[in-house]
């Protein structure tokens, strides 16, 4: 059973122009803002963590016939409904009609500032040494995913070079799905435009990079 | 929408002043202006430009920005051989304290399929055109790093102080679709608005 991410669309095909906006342009309807905040202060809880909310919404079945913020909306539903902090009676009807859930913490107005400036470091003690160091030449897996995975497609199988150790970081790919944080060492690892699209002149002056953590990479022989 | 909402609040979830608080926050208080001072602080500053390239999570939280979507900060330099973009094909990761919420095009299908394959492509819908042999490095934010772009500092910009090098740091140019603004030029309009 393979795992569909709708939200890896790095490399695809079939879009147009990118449609730049002035600064300061962030939303474009007032529902919009209030989304943001519901995911932030839900965020707050504790009832999940931030990798599950991405595997929530990039598994929407209509990820790609939603904006944006209707996406982070949908997302929100599910994950209400997955924890059982909310029932679907619950929201048809506008209103609540069963306990909540207890191990929910509130995030109230005054510690909003706090909250934010703290944020949710993902650094952790290593419990072994890092397999790579800057310079070497490592391919990233080929496998298909089985699971929330943050490989994008169109580096899978592909061989790169190692120039940044970043420590080890909470793993999002076992932390998405309730398994614990299970640190692993995170690595920039850097692959030429041609590795990855082809030998055509518009690729050679490119270079692309992607943070790896070490249980997606082999080393190269 | 509003429905959610009220079913949050009533369940004691969420408390609808932090809502307004949330919102306020990065309506008001955070956005790419802290970005441009940490950008001109590097261009007058040579000491916290090596700080900021060593370690940016420190030297930026040393100007006060810090938390949420930024709690691990790399910066990248442009330099008249190298011009660095930065992305996020999986979803919308982005460095809030420093340049706030990301723009609409940045969260969209669109920028995030073609940043990574044809970079060159996607400058030219900003109405940027690079030289020809100029290399261009593509990061796409997979994990939890935060990546900055420190624009080129323009040329004839010697006699600025750093206020005034703040307002030629473009939220784009940091992004790495644009480029820091010539001094005595007003804001370009943006191509397709």
């Amino acid at each position: 059973m393979s795992y569909c991410s709708n939200a890896d669309l790095g490399g695809h095909d079939g879009y147009g122009a990118v449609r730049p906006e002035p600064e300061g342009e962030l939303f474009h309807a007032p529902w919009e803002p209030r989304v943001l905040a519901l995911n932030l202060a839900m965020g707050a809880t504790g009832l999940w963590n931030l990798d599950a909310v991405r595997a929530a919404r990039e598994t929407l079945a209509d990820y790609r016939d939603l904006s944006y913020y209707e996406i982070w909306l949908a997302g929100l539903e599910k994950l209400l409904l997955q924890s059982g902090a909310v029932q679907a009676d619950e929201i048809a009807q506008a209103r609540s009609m069963h306990p909540a859930r207890v191990a929910a913490q509130m995030l109230h107005a005054d510690q909003v500032q706090a909250v934010l400036a703290r944020g949710a470091p993902t650094t952790r003690q290593p419990i072994r040494p890092a397999r790579y160091a800057p310079g070497q030449w490592v391919r990233t897996s080929a496998t298909a995913p089985q699971h929330h995975t943050r490989l994008p497609g169109y580096a899978r199988g592909k061989r790169g070079v190692i120039e940044r150790v970043h420590g080890a970081h909470v793993f999002a790919d076992t932390h998405a799905r309730g398994l614990g944080e299970q640190p692993q060492w995170l690595y920039t690892v850097v692959f030429d435009g041609t590795e990855l699209w082809g030998a055509a002149a518009s690729h050679q002056a490119s270079q692309v990079s992607v943070d790896a953590w070490e249980p997606y990479l082999a080393p190269l022989a | 929408m509003r429905a959610l909402e009220s079913v949050l609040i009533q369940k004691g979830y969420v408390d609808p002043a932090a809502l307004d608080a949330l919102i306020d926050t990065y309506q008001t208080r955070v956005g790419p202006r802290n970005g441009a001072r940490v950008v001109a602080r590097a261009w007058c500053d040579a000491e916290f430009r090596r700080r900021l390239l060593e370690d940016a999570t420190a030297a930026i939280a040393s100007l006060g920005f810090s938390g949420r979507q930024g709690e691990h900060l790399v910066a990248v330099e442009n330099t008249p051989q190298l011009h660095n973009m930065v992305v996020c094909t999986l979803c919308s990761c982005y460095p809030w304290p420093v340049l706030g919420l990301p723009p609409t095009w940045y969260k969209s299908a669109s920028y995030r399929a073609r940043a990574v394959r044809d970079p060159r492509g996607v400058l030219k819908d900003f109405g940027v055109e690079l030289p020809a042999t100029m290399r261009i490095r593509v990061w796409d934010s997979t994990a939890e790093v935060r990546y900055l772009v420190v624009p080129q500092r323009p040329a004839g910009s010697f006699h600025l102080d750093e206020r005034e090098l703040a307002e030629l740091v473009t939220r784009d140019s940091m992004i790495g679709t644009g480029l820091a603004r010539q001094p005595g030029v007003a804001p370009a309009a943006t191509p397709s608005s």
